[in-house]
């Protein structure tokens, strides 16, 4: 059994957790644990052996390994403790961890603070509700990937893919590359979710269909997956019966969405945001518990690890700054609202006072795909901040927007991003 | 079959999320004209895509003796498409002993491309040592 | 060469299991045969998992006396087996004044059977009870009696006890014929072609008892309804404190609501007959009434927080009740068919029913079947699970120095160790499948349904039993999770298309 104090923990060692580590230790903090579930550290991106990584962050294509592997091997080289194999069972409001691991057994540590960087996992079966028995043969496309890309078995051979998301679209190349059938991916909705160029060069490459606004029905095969019933949907979603069509295979895979893994932050009692479904957090990634923070999927489902990096980045620097004492905060915190057309916004609020970041960077996403639109952004008073034009912005992709410290008045408590047509708006 | 005749063939564009379909006339594969397209992206992704296409190619490996049964793998550079189905054949004869260092060259001639395939992640010998990596 | 038992039970349900146990008591050799790759496999696996007080079952019926003489068994049942039981009561909601005569005259009535403590709610008591019921309730019967258990957990248990005993489990083992001789039980033939001599079956097949009995001659007809569920997250496991009834139909209890013994919170059954007695398909139609139903209790109930949805099948008779009987011939066929709700709650009264009707037959049987008191051992050991020592984690410790297993968390959601999971399958009684592993340890049975220890369990399984993870299966033959390993298949040479302009 293990009691210990730390000055940082961090949990999960995947790219949020690993970037938190080397970012704080060059912020002066030397006594830092990183605490990671599984056998190895870099967390999924590990199994992300597909290339498009890092083009943002390192300025060259890397594979998910090579993108985690330069984390790696400087974590190593580094003063951080690691703890592998090891499971946080428990966080309390005062940051007291608890953990178990095959080395330890209990461990009870305190920490002056801590970041959470548990990732996400993936929306099942019963999350979106198909109807039909419950046979082999249906699995996450990301435990796919882990028995292709690590295990290295291939879950079926007639496989359909439901979700258009980035994973599904790359285990539709990855399988078909090991010699699966790949039978098509169903997207419910009229657009896909996934980057273009992964639409591109993993179905039409391999000539494997996307069919848009279609969905499973029904499942059907008593101890091995045998077919599904793929249906046209209508503009509420509805399936219309009468174009059902029953199509054989013995594996799906379902890519139908992530959800950040608060099971932790739900124990401590963070006070979570229900559009970015993490916890609601000001500019420094900071919780509503002082000396907690939160970067990467657990707080926002990122769409490129770069940005994950950079989040954790800003949390870990926070925390060697709460551990030195070294904040200033504002007077009045200003709410940051997401408008119309405007799904979530992080940071979800500004807490604090920093003339020397010049910029305070946003994450938003949109709620539909749009052309030529303008971002602009009220104080509470309506009067316009600052507008930004964007030729393109779809639900698919995060938009960013760096918004000048300056801009932001002392005397608001909220500012509001509004999607708007190209010169709507007041104040131009 | 005339030699002359016009084809024309749609590329999408990946440059951003609007996903341009550009279409590319062509006669006697040289191109004749590109339309479809918003920006001067689009023409140098057509024209590439048109000539020569490539992709880097990821995959896995086996590896025997190492801490995990894979590692994986990626072309140096990008190989034309049509040769991606050869070098996955090819690569699946292939089994590399562990340890395996980030950047070992795998194979240096993949399907007769001239390119290597080299691998993206370090597997360390199995033992009972608790490796990091 | 054939095996030769004294009696073979057929179907590894709760029944079956409860009678093999019970009958384990004396010196017999006993042979409990299962169609599928686990016990508790049909019925016994997808159902509320109530132990009802037994007001609500008609006296003049034999599923009604055997659930009053059943209930208060089940502390002993539980405390010896070590399955988690939880006596949390059960409320009957009205809200009409129509509803509340009824309550009155079925508490009145469930008095007159004996059952103790019953209570009529108003509205303000209802909502002490229960914050967060539907605002408009304004009445409810109480009766503190009815409790939980997990109706698989308990199967598991009486066939690993039953097996301690000397019961021999025949898994994956179909009967497909019945021999007889003389008028006489002479055997059983199984799918596999195997003949097992015996002079005793007991038919406990469930759904298939029909099938069953038609072997030797007799008719009936047992009909599936299916009942529909969903299960929440453990988030929102105390919305609800007891197993809360809406006033009920003819065909059922209604569709109810209740906590698990494992803290998740359970919404269901609808009643709809079915054709066939494998169709365990859940339907939007079904999902979509078992929500009314639920919401209708209780608004609140939040649609994001369901992590399974799963059909069971109940075994009706045209009775509507149990059929528990020896046929005058073939002398040696025992009957305990029509098991449908209260089946769970009446099982030990069941089991030692057919106890009686063995003692009365044994004496008409070819040769005399002597009912002689054996060594009976009727606990089960304890096996540590870190979800009991939550509240107590420094003791977990003391079970992590005796086995370093204990310290390495296999399922992430519900935290189950690799030491719980070996420790399932070093048991002498073991189903080495994913859903037999869940059933046990509860690993893959939380939020991610599997998505991250899938892949653990299947090579723990494979590693324990000595195949190949390629072998590892969900539920037995035909459900094996891995279709091969990468690298044996090779894609096409032409799999790439020259140009992206195909689609």
């Amino acid at each position: 059994m293990i009691r210990r104090k730390h000055e940082l923990v961090i949990i999960g060692a995947g790219p949020a957790g690993l970037a938190a580590a080397l970012e704080a230790e060059k912020a002066g903090i030397d006594d830092i644990l990183l605490i990671e579930r599984d056998e190895y550290l870099g967390g999924i991106l590990q199994q992300c052996i597909h290339n498009g990584f890092g083009l943002d962050y390192f300025g060259e294509e890397l594979t998910g390994p090579e993108y985690a592997e330069r984390f790696i091997e400087d974590v190593i080289a580094s003063k951080t403790k690691i703890k592998l194999k090891t499971m946080v069972i428990d966080i309390s409001q005062d940051k007291k961890i608890t953990a178990l691991n095959e080395e330890d057994g209990m461990m009870f540590i305190e920490a002056k603070s801590i970041i959470l960087a548990m990732g996400c996992r993936e929306r099942t079966r019963e999350a979106i509700q198909i109807p039909g028995t419950r046979p082999a043969g249906i699995l996450t496309a990301g435990t796919a990937q882990r028995f292709i890309n690590i295990e290295g078995y291939l879950p079926g051979e007639k496989v359909v893919i439901l979700g258009s998301g980035d994973i599904g679209l790359i285990m539709a190349r990855r399988m078909a590359l090991e010699g699966a059938k790949v039978k098509g991916v169903l997207e419910i909705m009229p657009y896909s979710s996934g980057l273009v160029r992964n639409k591109v060069q993993c179905l039409d490459d391999f000539g494997i269909p996307l069919k848009l606004n279609h969905t499973i029905n029904r499942i059907y095969g008593k101890q091995r997956l045998e077919a599904v019933d793929i249906v046209e949907v209508d503009e509420n979603l509805q399936p219309k019966l009468e174009t059902k069509k029953r199509v054989e295979c013995d594996t799906l895979l379902l890519s139908v969405g992530l959800i950040p893994e608060n099971e932790l932050s739900k124990s401590m009692g963070l006070k979570l945001a229900e559009n970015s479904q993490g916890p609601y957090v000001n500019e420094l990634r900071e919780t509503d518990i002082p000396g907690v923070y939160a970067c990467g999927n657990v707080l926002q489902v990122h769409d490129l690890v770069d940005y994950v990096s950079e989040e954790a980045e800003v949390a870990a620097r926070a925390a060697a700054d709460f551990i030195n004492d070294n904040l200033e905060r504002r007077n009045e915190e200003v709410e940051v609202i997401p408008g119309e057309g405007i799904n979530y916004v992080i940071p979800h609020k500004i807490s604090y006072k920093d003339d020397s970041r010049k910029l305070v960077r946003h994450f938003f996403r949109v709620s539909e795909p749009q052309e030529n639109v303008k971002i602009n952004i009220y104080d509470d008073s309506q009067q316009k901040l600052a507008g930004f034009s964007r030729e393109i912005v779809t639900p698919g992709e995060i938009e960013t927007i760096k918004l000048p410290e300056k801009l932001i008045p002392d005397n608001t408590k909220e500012i509001t991003f509004v999607l708007e047509d190209e010169g709507e708006g007041i104040n131009e | 079959m005339s030699n002359n005749e016009i084809k024309e063939n749609t590329i999408i564009c990946v440059n951003c999320p609007r996903g341009c379909r550009v279409r590319v006339k062509s006669q006697d594969g040289e191109i004749t004209d590109i339309t479809g397209h918003q920006c001067d992206m689009g023409i140098d992704y057509a024209k590439e895509e048109f000539k020569n296409p490539t992709r880097i190619l990821p995959t896995t490996v086996r590896v025997k003796n190492g801490r995990l049964d894979l590692v994986p793998v990626k072309t140096a550079k990008p190989i034309p498409k049509n040769k991606i189905g050869a070098a996955m054949q090819e690569l699946a004869g292939i089994l590399v002993e562990a340890p395996v260092s980030r950047g070992d060259v795998i194979t240096e001639n993949i399907a007769d491309t001239g390119i290597e395939v080299v691998a993206t992640r370090s597997i360390a010998k199995n033992s009972k040592n608790n490796d990091l990596n | 060469m054939s095996a030769k038992f004294d009696i073979v039970i057929i179907g590894g349900g709760v029944i079956g299991t409860a009678i093999a146990r019970r009958l384990s008591r004396y010196e017999l050799d006993i042979c409990l045969l299962e169609k599928d790759a686990d016990v508790a496999s049909g019925t016994s696996k997808a159902n509320s998992g109530i132990i009802h007080a037994g007001y609500n079952a008609a006296v003049d019926t034999l599923k009604g006396r055997l659930n009053i003489k059943s209930n208060p068994l089940f502390d002993k049942i539980a405390e010896d087996l070590k399955v988690p039981f939880k006596r949390i009561g059960s409320l009957v909601v009205g809200f009409t004044e129509e509803d509340k005569e009824w309550l009155k005259k079925e508490k009145e009535m469930g008095e007159s059977k004996g059952i103790k403590d019953l209570q009529l709610l108003d509205q303000k008591e209802l909502l002490h009870q229960e914050p967060e019921i539907h605002s408009e309730a304004s009445a409810a019967l109480y009766a503190p009696t009815a409790g939980i258990i997990s109706p698989y957990k308990l199967t598991i248990a009486q066939a690993e006890n039953a097996v301690k005993n000397g019961v021999e489990i025949k898994l994956l083992s179909e009967v497909v014929d019945i021999r007889t001789k003389n008028g006489y039980i002479a055997g059983v033939i199984l799918n596999s072609g195997e003949e097992i001599k015996t002079k005793v079956i007991i038919n406990a097949a469930g759904l298939y008892a029909d099938e069953i009995a038609a072997m030797v001659g007799e008719r009936y007809k047992i009909t599936p309804r299916k009942g529909e569920y969903n299960l929440f997250d453990k988030e929102y496991g105390d919305l609800v404190n007891h197993v809360i009834f809406p006033m009920p139909s003819k065909e059922s209890k209604g569709i109810l609501i209740t906590p698990t013994v494992d803290g998740n919170l359970l919404l269901g059954p609808n009643s709809n007959p079915v054709e066939e007695k494998d169709d365990l398909a859940v339907t939007k139609e079904g999902l979509e009434e078992i929500w009314q139903g639920g919401t209708s209790l209780y608004p609140n109930l939040p649609r994001d927080g369901v992590i399974a949805s799963f059909a069971g099948l109940r075994a009706t008779l045209p009775s509507d009740d149990f059929k528990i009987e020896a046929l005058n011939e073939p002398v040696g066929f025992i009957d305990v068919a029509g098991i449908q709700s209260p089946g769970l709650s009446s099982a030990p009264a069941i089991a030692n029913m057919v106890a009686e009707i063995l003692d009365d037959i044994r004496t008409s049987l070819q040769e005399e079947l002597k009912l002689i008191e054996a060594n009976f051992l009727p606990e089960l050991e304890k096996q540590p699970s870190f979800q009991d020592y939550k509240q107590n984690l420094h003791e977990w410790q003391q079970i992590f120095l005796q086995n370093k297993k204990y310290g390495e968390v296999i399922c992430r959601c519900e935290h189950v160790t690799r030491g719980e999971i070996e420790a399932e399958l070093d048991k002498e009684f073991i189903s080495p499948t994913l859903n037999g592993i869940k059933r046990r340890t509860r690993a893959g049975g939380g939020r991610c349904q599997g998505g991250f220890c899938g892949p653990r369990i299947a090579e723990i399984i494979a590693e324990k039993i000595g195949i190949s993870p390629l072998e590892v299966t969900k539920s037995g033959p035909g459900s094996e999770i891995l279709w091969t390993r990468v690298k044996d298949v090779k894609p096409d040479r032409d799999i790439v298309y020259g140009m992206g302009d195909k689609s």
